[in-house]
Parts: C-alpha cells; sequence; structure tokens
C-alpha cells in the first residue's frame, strides 16, 4: 500500500487555523489524502493534532481555511455531514453510551428519529456481516459496559463500517491496548484499506506509526513541520521531526538492588466498585530497584497504588515494611513510613487546583516540625520549600504564590516530583509519571526517577506504556485482572511475552507458563 | 379487620387509581427529562401552572379537551424556558429546576389575583364526567376500580404506554436514552444534543401540566391555591423509585396513592379516633421512603443525569 501518485485524492485540509484565546492550536494546516492510503499524524500531546482532527469531523469550527470531501467542500462544525459524507472517527475516549447495547451503540442517529418500530433484523445481520468480514468479533446484544476496552474500540470501528465510512480517522487507538490487539487492529485497518478505506492514524508512538502507514506528518505546536514517506525514514528521525531538536535516547545504567523495604504476600483487597480489587498477590519493592509493572488500564493497578498509598488495606494476605508486619495502614503510616506518591491524575488527585505552589508543595508534609509547631502554620518556612522546589526542578512558573491549575501538565508534575522527591522517600509510587507529558518533560522525570533509584529507593513504577516499563524497570511484574505475574528481570522478557501475560494468560500453574514466552 | 374491608373494596381501589393519574402524568414527564440526562425541578411549579389554565381556560368558555391541551402549552413553554437554560446554557439544574417552580407558582396566583380580582371562593367548572367503559366495567372489583374513571385517568394510562413504547421501540426513544447515558455518542452519530434534550424536557414538562390539570378538571373541580401540594416532589421520588421504568413507575404511582387513600380510610376508622389525623398523613410518605429504599438500590441511573453538555469540551 504505497503511495500512489495517481490514486484519487478523498480529502483536502486547505490551510486549517484554529485558535482558543491567544493558542493557536492549528495553524494553517494544508495536505491531501489519497483513497487507499493510511497516513499517520504524529506529533506530542498538545501539538494539535486530536483538534485538527475534531475539526475534520464537525466537532469543532475552524477559524480559517476548508475541508474539502471527495471534491465537494464540507460545511464547518457539523459532524452529521461529515458522517455522511463518509467520515468515520474513532475517539480517544470511546463516544458508547455504556447501558446500551452494541446494536443499540450502532444504530444510534441511523435511522429516521421519527419512525414508529425498527427493523432491527437487517440491521443486525448487517453488523453481523461487517464483524466477520473484518476480524472485529463483539457480541451485538452485549451491554457495552460489560465489555473490554478493546471490544469497546470494535465498536467504534463497527460504527464507522456500518455507515459506510470510507475515510476512518482513529485519534490514539492503540493507547488502551496490548500489543496484541494493537496487531488485530492493524489486521483490520489493512482490510479496509484493500478495499479502498483511506485512514488517518493519530499516534505518538513511533514503531506503530512505521508499521502500519504510508506517510507520515508532523504536527509541533500546531504546526505541520514535515511530510515523509514511511520507506524513506527511521524511528530517530521522525522523533527529532516532532520534538524539534536532537533527543538524546535515555541511558540506564544497572544497578546492584538492596533489601526488601515493602513485601506483599498473598494480598488480596476487594474490589471497590467498578474498580477491580487485587487477588493473592506477591510483591517484593527492593531499595535501589525499580519495579515495573505493565498491563492494561483497569487490571487493578488502581487498586495496587491505592494500597501502597495507604487507601486501601489488605483483606487477606500479610504486608511487611523493612520486614515487620505493618499495623492500622493508613495514608498517614505510609507518608510516615517513607512512601512518597506521583498520584496517576495530578489534577484530581496530585494537587488542588486552586492552592498556590507552596500550599500544594507541603500538601502531605505540613505536619512536620519544619512547616507547623504547635498547630500554627510556619509560611516562612513552607514558602522556602516551593521555592528550592522551583529553582531545582526547574518549575516554569510566576512565583510560589501562582495558584498550580494555571501550569502546564510537565510543570505540574516537576513539582510533584520535587515534593516527593525533596522529602527523601524510601518508596515511590509513580503512577503514570509521564502521561500528557511532551518529551523533553518525559526525559526529566525518567532521569530523576532513576536518580532516585540509584540513591536507594525502592521505586514502584506503574505505566499503560509498555516501551515505558521496559526501558525503566529493573524487573517487570504484569498486572491482568487483579493478579499479578511472576517478576521478570530486566531483559527476559519481548513485547509479545508481556503481552500474552496482559492478555490474562499465563497465570493458571504460573511458573511454567512464564517461560514459555521468554525471549 | 377493617382494613382487609378496605383493601377488598371497589371504591377504595377507584379512589386510588384516581389519586394515582395526576401522579402518572406527571411522573412520566419526569421520567422524560431525567431519560434525557435532565433533571427537571420545575415538576411542582409546573403542575401549579397546569391546573390553573386547565381549569381556567374551561372557566373562560372552552371545552374541557381544549383546557387539556391549553395547560399542556403552557407546561412546554415552561419547558422551553427550563431546558434553554439548562441545556444550551447548561446552567444548574437545581437552580433552574427551583427557579422555574418558584417562578411558575407565583405567575399562576399573580395570573389568579388578576383574573379573579374579587373571588372569595374559587368558581366551579364542569369537570370530565366518569366514562364507564362498557363490559370492562362489569368485572367485579377491577372493573368499577380501573374502568369507571374519567377520561383523563385513561389518557394517564395511554401515555404510559405510549412513553414505554417510544422509549424502548423506536429511534427518538433509543436517541433520547442514549443522550441521557452520553451525550457524547449522540453527538458522534450526527444527531443534536441540544434538540434532543431540549424536545425531552419541553415534552415532560407538557405532561406534568397535565397532571396538574387533572387535579382541576377531573378531582376537585376548581382551583385553590396549595392544591398541587408536593405531588411534582413525589413525583421526583416515583421515577427514582421506578428505576427509570415507565411500568415500573406507573407501579409506583399505583402504590403511593393506594396509601393514601388507605390513610384517609384508616382515619374514620376507629383506630383513628385515638391517633393525630397528621400520623396517617404522613404514612404514605414514610411508605414511600421505605419502598425507595428496598426497591432502588441497583437503579441504573442515566449516566449523564444533571451533566451538562459542553460541546468540544474535554
Amino acid at each position: 500500500m504505497g503511495p500512489q501518485a495517481q490514486a484519487r485524492v478523498v480529502l483536502r485540509l486547505d490551510g486549517i487555523t484554529k485558535r482558543f484565546g491567544p493558542l493557536v492550536a492549528n495553524d494553517a494546516i494544508t495536505f491531501d489524502l489519497h483513497e487507499g492510503e493510511v497516513i499517520a499524524l504524529l506529533g506530542e500531546n498538545g501539538a494539535g493534532k486530536t483538534t485538527l482532527m475534531n475539526i475534520l469531523f464537525g466537532h469543532y469550527s475552524a477559524d480559517e481555511g476548508r475541508v474539502e470531501l471527495f471534491g465537494s467542500p464540507l460545511p464547518p462544525g457539523n459532524p452529521r455531514a461529515a458522517l455522511a459524507a463518509g467520515v468515520g472517527m474513532v475517539h480517544q475516549h470511546f463516544t458508547l453510551a455504556d447501558n446500551l447495547s452494541v446494536m443499540e451503540n450502532i444504530v444510534l442517529g441511523t435511522e429516521p428519529l421519527w419512525r414508529l418500530g425498527r427493523g432491527r433484523a437487517a440491521a443486525r445481520s448487517r453488523v453481523e456481516a461487517l464483524s466477520r468480514d473484518y476480524g472485529l468479533s463483539v457480541h451485538p446484544d452485549a451491554r457495552v459496559g460489560s465489555l473490554t476496552v478493546g471490544e469497546r474500540q470494535r465498536v467504534e470501528i463497527l460504527k464507522a463500517l456500518y455507515r459506510d465510512a470510507r475515510i476512518l480517522i482513529l485519534d490514539e487507538p492503540t493507547a488502551v491496548l496490548t500489543p496484541q490487539e494493537a496487531e488485530d487492529l492493524f489486521a483490520t485497518l489493512r482490510k479496509a484499506v484493500a478495499r479502498g478505506m483511506s485512514v488517518i492514524f493519530i499516534s505518538h508512538k513511533l514503531h506503530e506509526v512505521m508499521a502500519i502507514s504510508s506517510r507520515v506528518l508532523v504536527l509541533r505546536h500546531g504546526k505541520l513541520v514535515g511530510e515523509v514517506a514511511t520507506e524513506a525514514t527511521d524511528r530517530h528521525q521522525l522523533a527529532t521531526m516532532m520534538v524539534g531538536t536532537e533527543v538524546a535516547p535515555l541511558e540506564v545504567r544497572a544497578h546492584a538492588p538492596g533489601p526488601v523495604l515493602m513485601a506483599l504476600k498473598g494480598v488480596s483487597t476487594p474490589a471497590l466498585g467498578n474498580a477491580i480489587g487485587l487477588r493473592d498477590i506477591t510483591l517484593e519493592l527492593r531499595a535501589g530497584q525499580i519495579t515495573g509493572l505493565a498491563g492494561v488500564s483497569g487490571n487493578g493497578q488502581a487498586a495496587l497504588a491505592a494500597l501502597i498509598g495507604g487507601l486501601e488495606v489488605p483483606e487477606a494476605g500479610e504486608m511487611e515494611m523493612a520486614g515487620a508486619p505493618v499495623e492500622g495502614w493508613s495514608p498517614r503510616r505510609a507518608i510516615d513510613g517513607g512512601v512518597a506518591r506521583i498520584p496517576e491524575d495530578r489534577h484530581k488527585t496530585g494537587t488542588i487546583a486552586d492552592f498556590s505552589l507552596t500550599e500544594n508543595a507541603i500538601l502531605e508534609s505540613y505536619g512536620d516540625a519544619k512547616f507547623s509547631r504547635k498547630g500554627w502554620m510556619n509560611w516562612r518556612a513552607a514558602e522556602g520549600f516551593a521555592r528550592d522546589i522551583i529553582a531545582t526542578y526547574d518549575v516554569r512558573c510566576p512565583g510560589p504564590a501562582t495558584r498550580i491549575r494555571l501550569l502546564s501538565g510537565g510543570n505540574m508534575q516537576k513539582l510533584i516530583l520535587g515534593r516527593v522527591l525533596e522529602r527523601g522517600p524510601r518508596i515511590i509510587l509513580a503512577n503514570q509519571p509521564v502521561r500528557g507529558l511532551d518529551i523533553g518533560a518525559v526525559t526529566y522525570v525518567h532521569q530523576r526517577l532513576l536518580g532516585a533509584r540509584d540513591e536507594g529507593a525502592a521505586v514502584l513504577l506503574i505505566s499503560e506504556d509498555l516501551d515505558e516499563v521496559m526501558a525503566l524497570s529493573d524487573v517487570i511484574h504484569v498486572i491482568s485482572e487483579g493478579r499479578l505475574s511472576p517478576a521478570f528481570p530486566r531483559g527476559a522478557m519481548t513485547p509479545a511475552g508481556l503481552g500474552v501475560w496482559m492478555a490474562g494468560h499465563g497465570f493458571e500453574g504460573a511458573e511454567g507458563g512464564g517461560a514459555d514466552h521468554a525471549a | 379487620m377493617e382494613i382487609f374491608d378496605i383493601l377488598l373494596s371497589a371504591t377504595f381501589w377507584a379512589a386510588a387509581i384516581r389519586i394515582a393519574s395526576p401522579l402518572i402524568f406527571a411522573t412520566m414527564g419526569e421520567l422524560i427529562c431525567e431519560r434525557a440526562g435532565v433533571l427537571n425541578l420545575g415538576i411542582e411549579g409546573i403542575m401549579i401552572a397546569g391546573a390553573f389554565t386547565g381549569w381556567f381556560a374551561v372557566y373562560a368558555g372552552m371545552p374541557l379537551p381544549a383546557g387539556v391541551l391549553m395547560a399542556l402549552l403552557v407546561g412546554m413553554a415552561f419547558g422551553l424556558l427550563h431546558g434553554t437554560l439548562t441545556v444550551p446554557f447548561g446552567l444548574s439544574q437545581h437552580v433552574v429546576g427551583l427557579g422555574v417552580t418558584l417562578l411558575a407558582t407565583s405567575m399562576t396566583y399573580f395570573t389568579y389575583r388578576l383574573a379573579l380580582p374579587e373571588v372569595t371562593s374559587p368558581p366551579r367548572i364542569e369537570a370530565f364526567a366518569e366514562w364507564p367503559v362498557p363490559v370492562l366495567s362489569e368485572i367485579p372489583l377491577l372493573g368499577p376500580a380501573l374502568f369507571v374513571q374519567t377520561p383523563l385517568t385513561y389518557l394517564a394510562f395511554a401515555t404510559v404506554a405510549a412513553v414505554a413504547f417510544v422509549l424502548y421501540r423506536t429511534p427518538l426513544g433509543l436517541a433520547l436514552r442514549a443522550v441521557g447515558e452520553n451525550p457524547a455518542s449522540v453527538e458522534a452519530q450526527g444527531l443534536s444534543v441540544t434538540g434532543l434534550r431540549l424536545g425531552a424536557v419541553m415534552a415532560g414538562s407538557g405532561l406534568m401540566a397535565v397532571g396538574g390539570a387533572f387535579l382541576t378538571m377531573s378531582a376537585f373541580n376548581s382551583f385553590f391555591f396549595e392544591m398541587v401540594n408536593g405531588r411534582g416532589w413525589i413525583c421526583i421520588a416515583l421515577v427514582v423509585f421506578g428505576a427509570w421504568k415507565p411500568w415500573k413507575s406507573l407501579l409506583g404511582a399505583i402504590l403511593f396513592a393506594a396509601f393514601d387513600a388507605l390513610q384517609i380510610r384508616l382515619q374514620q376508622t376507629p383506630i383513628g379516633a385515638h391517633v393525630p389525623y397528621q400520623v396517617f398523613l404522613m404514612m404514605p410518605f414514610v411508605l414511600s421512603i421505605l419502598a425507595l429504599i428496598l426497591m432502588s438500590r441497583r437503579a441504573e441511573v442515566p449516566a449523564a443525569l444533571m451533566v451538562p453538555y459542553n460541546k468540544g469540551e474535554r
């Protein structure tokens, strides 16, 4: 499926500009999409990829420029027009109604509203035929809320196919998938492309871009900064185009682990609402070691983070710190015991948006003698602490009195990182520490975590990004449906091998199963 | 035991169905709004406005069905106000709802005073008469209870069937349920979130007003201040009791009405002489709370209820 010069242009974006206040999210973007072609739209978070696709799909109206579909202009700001013209979009955050069935989600909006009754038999056989043809197996009567993330994505693709989409836009489609599911997705896309579908694939994962696309467009700060044929480029060049400067690869030196600082022995925790609990987990966190936790989101990561952070206590099993069993486990005990958290969601649980940087810097340590005495705050010391973090961790901000909501994600994360590391923690719980950060900030956070490891901290790195886990971790566990795989040392596993565990295989007779997939 | 005599009498059940009728209309109205994701706390005021409108239209010389239609239209107008503020403007549904209730109540009383400045006791109208259904009304117990009612009661039951049919058997109903679950799913399929929600709030508010009109046009034959007396709030509880499902909500309305009819009768029994009447008045509410606790524990709330949808916000 190389780029064919003769292929028909199905989509033309001409000078698309979109501003949000002073921010120019898209700056005069122009490109063509040809029939049967897969182009990758590559860029860091905030580069303007999603905005551009939302304009194309009609969620936003562009301030300037025009969109042409199959030779005729697309009226702006109307998803209905885009759908009718044959554009299908799989959003990063699925647009499905959980309490409705798969069929209901698919046919929603495809029938005239004011019709009595529904002709479901024909629709149903069509959906079944499509899922057979494209290898998108999902039960039409299942409630969407009961489906896995991978199945939900198949429903989204079926929605587009059911409407005879000729152009398919996928926004970060693999972010939530296991490597095997991603392979299945690619197989489906190749089938669709072979039948004349044109695809825009949005991603910041370079190896996927290399695998699926025939042409790569690179966006940076809202501008289209490069366009290359995939055959004529490599990952290093793409990374450089995406960031704008040479990207130095992260150097990870091996480091000898120390004693066990925290141990979980056969620990289970109850399921909380929709969140899955832990099932009979055994885990050791050693000083001077990064323990990586790989897994598809929603498989018990939240429960493990809650347990280690003190928000949850074991229902069964034993929890030990430095060899002694813990009693009366609570967030306070965790903090006092040297556990420091980089929370998964820095906006919701990491910071208080309308508090100043100073207040946010001492959220966990305001009770220390340094910051308060006999119930009185020592704001001078707190502000000094905040200033230290700002200087040491290069937090770009007007000053310590700034409300933290005004900071960018990367700067907010640096403040949290400073808050965590300046306390000299023994155990660091790093839950998705680089989610949503650009490459510069990612490298910075990773280097700091490695530095903390070298100084003797035990780091638990929870991430949905397998590449990140594999790059940083000294040992890796996989979590699936609340169960934990054995520990795999660095280099002992391939992504495919971990993917098998991520998909939930190998847990029965755990010791034997793991070796089969070891590299 | 007198209580069994009461429960086995046709007049008791006929009264229960009559008391249930306004609740059925208003509960279906609230259910439509909430299924589309909008909590409509304007219900109490809209019922008062509907009660007055229907009655006044007939008093002014309109035929009875025209009075019902006028109430419907006035309800829809308040629905348009509520929906405009809560859907495209995305304001707090609680604040707007209570505001609509206060506005509708005050406007009704003000209009009443303007229209009838001299009157001390409100005039009565020739209301809907009972309309026994041939054959069916002959069935023992059930017949007199269900099929010797006014046309508005039959309309209430027909409304439940219509709401259930539209919600579960038509594309429009699917879109309404989806917009209450995840508006983004509706937008991504090319439908208008604003249009669907606004339409649902208007239709629902219209039904609430018809529920109010039942009180003046089919029960008391006249209009009094305070006559709605919290029925709107009860309907909000009935929607929860019915787990946002039409037939189950109907059951809840009948159950509540039966408790209400029962307490009136119990007041007249020998026990009633020893117990303050307020205890009896309280009974349907206490029993409703208990039933609510038991019935609504596993209910699936529309996921996007009370969540305003701002296009393009992530």
